[in-house]
């Protein structure tokens, strides 16, 4: 077990495996979202009360799951950065930040398009809303946080503190629609229980499905990048990118400068 | 795992506790205080309820709401099923406002106990269905629907 998490933990092997499953989850990714759009937007009836505005529900839940689930992986992962120094998790903690932080704002700005017509009021700090806000304050404090040292590792170890002292946030966002009287409606699904129509419901998860892979694609970019980036004078980066310029593509890139 | 990984992980576990720790105890101290809205009992027990701002939520009375001449002023009734607070706004109310729908209102109790709102906020319910189902449970006398059972078997055609 310790050997398999140090050897995929070695930015090499990863690096490898990665370059390998990253087309078939892009694939899966878009297959998902195009079926998932095409159910929400064309082919699932519109709602009762809420009419058409309920589509603006298949862009705002899964961006809203998407913004904890990143962050609670964020966490996790500058913490094990932080107690094993591993650099692979460092860097998935560092990379998840910005997607984590869009994926709020997405959330946001779709809750607040559906807020005025429907709620009457485009903000209003109820705790859910409030609690969400404070989300995307904490991952933009951890990315400034990040850029605010040129030492990598005391960069990553002062912003893995915020990471995890800031997750106690999540538990509040998911359950503040059950602690306190809020403007938010209540949650529709839990384990084994839902008030949303199945017509409308599967819509919702394939498109939860696909937003998830959507954070694994992005996720799986940036960190292969980041490890070129930061593994640039070892002897398999070197080598990679000697056979790049035997392909000539690099040496197309310099035509152009 | 090394001495140094152990000592590290039980840091970030303080941390972890520590935090949670202040979190849970900050929150329930407030949790009486921090509401959102005051439903019509509630507000009852408000006191000094006539010199603030404050809201008031709960459902628009059956057959309570009535339009003045200038198409602009509504009156109805906020009821939590046992009391009944009568309100008064100007102004242009949300798309989900309805008799039987629940609103919070945002403005002050007056002398006479009319409470003169500033601003009526809807409050959507977690339910969501077709028209066509809606009508179909109103039918059989409806209740809260609950879509799990259905969840596996109901599929897409539904």
């Amino acid at each position: 077990m310790w050997l398999w998490i140090h050897k995929f933990g070695s930015p090499k092997y990863f690096y490898n495996v990665s370059g390998k499953i990253l087309p078939w989850v892009a694939g899966a990714t878009a297959l998902l979202i195009v079926i998932g759009l095409y159910l929400g937007l064309f082919a699932s009836p519109a709602d009762y009360q809420q009419r058409e505005t309920v589509r603006i529900m298949y862009i705002h839940v899964p961006s809203a799951w998407n913004s904890m689930f990143i962050y609670l992986l964020m966490a996790a992962s500058a913490a094990i950065g932080l107690i094993w120094n591993i650099k692979l998790a460092d860097i998935v903690a560092a990379v998840s930040a910005p997607i984590g932080a869009s994926f709020t704002f997405i959330t946001l700005v779709t809750g607040s398009l559906w807020g005025k017509p429907m709620w009457g009021t485009w903000w209003e700090w109820d705790a859910r809303l409030t609690s969400e806000l404070i989300l995307l304050f904490l991952y933009l404090g951890y990315i400034a946080l990040q850029s605010a040292f040129e030492d990598r590792r005391l960069a990553a170890r002062a912003s893995a503190v915020l990471a995890i002292v800031g997750a106690v946030n999540v538990p509040i966002i998911y359950y503040s629609v059950q602690w306190w009287n809020t403007l938010h409606q209540p949650q529709s699904l839990g384990v084994g229980m839902s008030t949303i129509h199945p017509s409308m419901l599967w819509p919702l998860l394939i498109m939860a499905l696909g937003f998830k892979l959507l954070y694994v694609v992005i996720l799986l970019m940036r960190t292969r990048a980041e490890v070129l980036e930061r593994e640039r004078n070892n002897a398999w980066v070197q080598e990679l990118a000697q056979a790049l310029v035997g392909k000539s593509v690099i040496g197309s890139a310099n035509e152009y400068r | 795992m090394t001495p140094r990984h152990r000592r590290r992980l039980v840091f970030v576990s303080l941390i972890l506790l520590g935090v949670g720790a202040a979190a849970a105890l900050t929150l329930n101290a407030f949790r009486g205080n921090m509401v959102f809205f005051y439903g019509p009992s509630q507000l009852a027990t408000v006191e000094k309820a006539h010199e603030r701002n404050l809201r008031l939520g709960g459902l628009v009375e059956q057959g309570s709401v009535k339009r003045e001449d200038d198409g602009l002023t509504v009156h109805f009734m906020v009821t939590d099923n046992v009391k009944s607070v009568p309100v008064v706004y100007k102004g242009i109310l949300p798309d989900l406002f309805r008799e039987g729908q629940g609103v919070v209102a945002q403005g002050r109790l007056n002398n006479e106990g009319v409470f003169m709102a500033d601003e009526v906020l809807a409050k959507h319910d977690e339910n969501y269905m077709p028209p066509e189902v809606a009508e179909a449970l109103k039918q059989a006398g409806g209740q809260t629907p609950q879509f799990s059972g259905t969840l596996m078997q109901g599929g897409l055609n539904k």
